[in-house]
């Protein structure tokens, strides 16, 4: 791990911190601009998601290496009630309140990894890797 | 600052987002807009986006939710100057942007807008 930032998501407002923290890794990273904007926005998707779903929590943010490849690692954790069916949560459309349906399942298309594990005794963690060569 | 301007031209209401858009500020755009049209009797709302260098499925949903609202109340909506990465991350994402017309820059838009208010 080359590096960690760490935001809180306790509000709307904090998705911008969390946008922000993102666009400077991919901009330090040499993230070109469609790479930027697709990390960028599935961060504040995952970020909402903590807010909505999660009842707020934080974001670790991290510059990785693997085989000679840099990414960004974010790992968005909270300590809400968890998702009870993690497969059905990542499928498009699914949605349980106040989304479009297009959060997890969106988010998943625009970086390379998506996991979601669950937390104990509560919450789940969900993690997001976008490398800086993705293809 | 909690409130985006609006700015009344003719049949026209015009709006350009040139700050980070949060989640109140969206809500507060979508009343404000709503409010406006009814007031002015606007025929269209053309909305810029290309100072933003990301949309989420929420500001989306907002501009849907104001291209709808518009439409029940006489008016036309088009969105101007979205960023090609937008365009791109949006599609991939699965944002379809239903009923929402677009156009390239704003000159185009107001074209846009006043053919439609002519049909």
């Amino acid at each position: 791990m080359l590096g960690a930032e760490y935001v809180c998501i306790k509000t709307e407002d904090d998705l911008l911190l969390v946008r922000n923290c993102v666009r400077q890794l991919a901009a330090s990273l040499g993230f070109g601009v469609l790479d930027a904007t697709r990390v960028m926005t599935a961060a504040v998707e995952l970020g909402r998601n903590t807010l909505i779903h999660g009842e707020g929590g934080h974001m670790q943010a991290a510059i990785i290496m693997q085989r000679n490849t840099k990414g960004i690692r974010l790992d968005f954790e909270d300590t809400g009630p968890g998702i009870p069916d993690i497969d059905l949560a990542l499928t498009d459309g699914y949605t349980s309140k106040n989304g479009m349906g297009l959060g997890l399942g969106g988010a998943k298309r625009l970086v390379n990894e998506l996991t979601i594990v669950p937390l104990a005794p509560r919450g789940v963690r969900v993690r997001a890797i976008s490398w800086l060569d993705r293809n | 600052m909690d409130r985006i301007p609006i700015l009344h031209v003719g049949a026209l209401l015009l709006v350009t987002i040139q700050v980070d858009m949060h989640d109140q500020l969206a809500t507060n755009l979508q009343e404000d807009l709503t409010l406006r049209v009814s007031e002015t009797h606007a025929k269209g709302v053309l909305i810029d986006i290309s100072a933003l260098d990301i949309v989420d499925s929420y500001i989306a949903r907002v501009v849907g939710n104001i291209a709808q609202m518009s439409r029940i109340l006489d008016a036309h909506t088009v969105l101007v100057g979205m960023r090609p990465p937008v365009a791109m991350t949006l599609v991939e994402m699965g944002v379809s942007l239903d009923g929402v017309s677009t156009a390239l820059n704003v000159d185009k838009g107001i074209l846009l807008l006043n053919k439609k208010i002519d049909d």
